[in-house]
């Protein structure tokens, strides 16, 4: 769908969030978003099983067991469409499949829901009737990190059906369609065609995957894989696979059999330790980028431009780029002096310039284009029958579910708690802890115990503990439990990010629990081949545990 | 002229960018600061349970104890009802620490009391504070009372409000809009 989703929710009379934790995630123009949406007076349905930010805002929190969401959503299209309150007009002109739909949700009762959402049937009801009324200013916004229990495309998918029987798609307050002024490419030789890539590793099993896969990646990057598409060499940019990748014994297994592996990154993270060279950059306050032209409500560009200088011996990621190019001999794809220059004849292109752009920063532009439908507009939707597909022929030609079914994932063992993470507002995923200014305001992160749970445990508000997960693996680092009626009694929650262990993060190293050592129990989306991170469950240390697990896990 | 802030509790997000502006602004040293994030709970899972953040600092309130319990005179009050600590006549007693039903002062690691000063530097150019400025939910709402089209005016005119520890009789300048 691209950044930034085209939820139109400053104008929504209803915006639905599941498991989305908006004012956690600080995406800046989203927050402002929900911000007008709040004075507008917008209801907000949250769905989550923490009492997060936003649900604390909500008008209805409908507090799910962790991992049985589609069958919430399932029973909302029933209540929809059962009761005659889906937009009819709207479904008969743009949608396709509904009949069958219908025949699916059939049996998907709020009753039905209840005995495995633990959401009272009268909650559902009246939380779909909520965004019924508001209908077609309804929306459900489709999430980000939405990769959870590996049936995550379906979950997606049930999402937009929803906003499809609300008629949200096309329509002030729904989903509004996005505008963008395309910048062109500053003109370079046409790249020799590479011999393979991504795609012949990805797509026979992963048929609708779009961009390269991180969990493909890897497996290609093992000894056992197939040596024609065996992966030497890894270039990694801006991400810690150490505080990043779940499954760390195979991901270790696979930075064993690289020849060679370069990090581009701007804190010593701990990624940088595996590295064979590092590339340090410079911070995006001392850089140029590459300008922005997304879709928006508002065709635009936009400009980044340096506010200090780069300290020490960090560079932009484009003169990294363009060093590299010069070294390997391919100077003819690098006419350019500097960044600088690109932007310059980017910019010049749509007839603006680098000087005005310093200027204004952001320059808009109108290019005559509705981003609602005009009543009883034809439209075309990209997709086989040019209609939105309730009934996915896609889906039912590659062999996948052409609707959305619930199926029911592993439950915790006696003992075990359902590991849920997040995020704080102040820091950005695993990358500024360090930072001073933040580090001050959230050096460490907290376990959320609801105070039943913790009662059973003798875990005080303060206590000292240490995460065990189902696979045996403990977390090297302890962290506070925080005793909170914010959570369910099945469920911790933690924030992500903490728990570094690169003693070169001065401030950071030794902080509090990191969430990834204990995803170890990992789902793939059969559809588009997304990493579920949230089957995994763990249970309370109360003293520093000396298991082989940790030693290894100290010795990494 | 009669400065006051509000503040609104159904968009805070408790994300703290107003307690680093106000660091980065009024050069608060890192360990330390004039405004803050309160998270208040209320209530049991999963019927009752409620949440709000507050992002507090000095109330600039209409009656000042810190005033009054100064022994030198360096808290005082200055045009638009802000109360304003001079460093230099400060000796550090402490005594309006101690008189402030609000925790809104600290002890500066140069030896004076510190706090809140509404940004007077900026508001006198007829800016808006720092913390206003950057807070991305705009739940910050600065303004003269004494101008009834001024934000904070209007705010409180069409919005419910409450302000803290009321029974103090300091009659704060902060309100937070519920």
């Amino acid at each position: 769908m691209g950044s930034p989703e085209p939820a139109d929710m400053q104008n929504s009379k209803c915006i639905i969030f599941i498991g989305n934790h908006i004012g956690e995630n600080m995406h800046n123009s989203f927050v402002q978003e929900v911000s007008t949406a709040i004075d507008n007076g917008a209801s907000i349905i949250v769905v989550d099983p923490r009492l997060s930010t936003i649900a604390a805002k909500a008008t209805h929190w409908l507090p799910i067991k962790p991992g049985t969401d589609l069958a919430l959503l399932l029973a909302w299209m029933h209540v929809l469409i059962y009761e005659d309150l889906y937009d009819k007009k709207y479904i008969d002109k743009y949608a396709f499949g509904f009949e069958h739909l219908k025949e699916h949700v059939k049996n998907y009762t709020p009753e039905w829901a209840s005995g495995i959402t633990t959401i009272d049937p009268a909650l559902i009801r009246k939380s779909a009737y909520k965004m019924a009324a508001a209908a077609p200013a309804a929306v459900i916004h489709p999430g980000r990190h939405t990769t959870w229990y590996g049936d995550d495309t379906q979950r997606e998918r049930a999402m937009a059906i929803i906003n499809a029987l609300l008629g949200a798609y096309g329509r002030r307050g729904g989903m509004y369609m996005g505008v963008r002024k395309r910048l062109p490419k500053y003109p370079v030789p046409e790249f020799p065609e590479a011999e393979w890539s991504w795609k012949d590793i990805t797509l026979d099993k992963y048929k609708n995957a779009a961009v390269g896969l991180t969990n493909v990646l890897i497996d290609a990057s093992l000894p056992s894989f197939p040596k024609e598409h065996q992966i030497k060499g890894w270039f990694i940019a801006g991400t810690s696979f150490i505080n990043t990748i779940p499954d760390r014994k195979k991901m270790f297994e696979a930075m064993d059999n690289q020849e060679l592996i370069v990090v581009v990154d701007t804190m010593p993270m701990e990624m940088t330790g595996w590295a064979d060279v590092v590339l340090p950059e410079c911070t995006y306050l001392e850089r140029h980028d590459y300008a922005r032209a997304g879709k928006n409500r508002v065709a635009q560009i936009a400009l980044r431009v340096p506010a200090v200088e780069p300290k020490y011996d960090s560079k932009p990621a484009w003169w990294i780029a363009k060093q590299l190019g010069h070294k390997l001999g391919l100077d003819k794809y690098y006419p350019w002096k500097d960044l600088e220059e690109v932007l310059d004849w980017q910019f010049r292109q749509v007839g603006s310039s680098l000087d005005e752009m310093k200027k204004l920063g952001v320059k808009t532009f109108d290019t005559g284009e509705s981003i609602y439908l005009f009543p009883d507009e034809d439209f075309e939707f990209n997709t086989n029958t040019g209609k939105i597909e309730l009934y996915s022929t896609d889906f039912a030609e590659k062999g996948y579910d052409p609707m959305p079914k619930f199926t029911r994932h592993e439950e915790p063992q006696p003992g075990f708690y359902h590991l849920v993470y997040g995020r704080a507002p102040m820091h950005t995923f695993g990358r500024t802890q360090n930072n001073p200014y933040l580090f001050d305001l959230r050096e460490t992160n907290n376990v959320w115990i609801n105070p039943r749970t913790a009662k059973l445990w003798g875990i005080e508000n303060g206590t000292e503990i240490w995460l065990q997960n189902q696979d045996g693996v403990v977390s090297k680092f302890s962290a506070k439990a925080r005793l909170t009626e914010r959570i369910r009694p099945d469920s911790v929650y933690m924030v992500h990010g903490f728990g570094h262990t690169d003693k070169r993060l001065s401030r950071a190293e030794g902080r509090g629990i990191n969430d990834v050592p204990l995803i170890t129990k990992v789902k793939i989306d059969p559809v588009m081949g997304g990493t579920g991170m949230r089957g995994n469950f763990v249970t309370f240390l109360l003293e520093k545990p000396e298991t082989e697990t940790n030693k290894k896990e100290v010795e990494s | 002229m009669r400065y006051a802030m509000a503040m609104d509790t159904r968009k805070c997000v408790g994300c703290a960018d107003c307690v680093v502006a106000c660091q980065t602004e009024n050069d608060v040293p890192l360990g330390y600061c004039r405004d803050w994030i309160v998270e208040s709970v209320k209530g049991t899972y999963p019927d009752t349970v409620q949440m709000h953040f507050q992002s507090e600092r000095c109330m600039h309130c209409e009656n000042t104890p810190c005033v009054r319990t100064c022994p030198t005179g360096a808290s005082h009050v200055i045009e638009g009802g802000i109360v304003k600590v001079t460093h230099n006549e400060c000796i550090g007693c402490g005594a309006c620490i101690e008189a402030c039903p609000y925790e809104a002062r600290y002890f500066h690691p140069d030896g004076y009391v510190d706090k809140c000063t509404f940004c007077d530097h900026r508001v006198s150019q007829g800016m808006n504070t720092a913390c206003v400025d950057v807070c991305p939910t705009s739940c910050l709402i600065f303004g003269d009372l004494d101008d009834p089209k001024s934000p904070v005016s209007v705010a409180l005119a069409e919005n419910d409000w409450y302000v803290l520890a009321p029974e103090a009789g300091t009659n704060p300048q902060l309100y937070f809009l519920k």
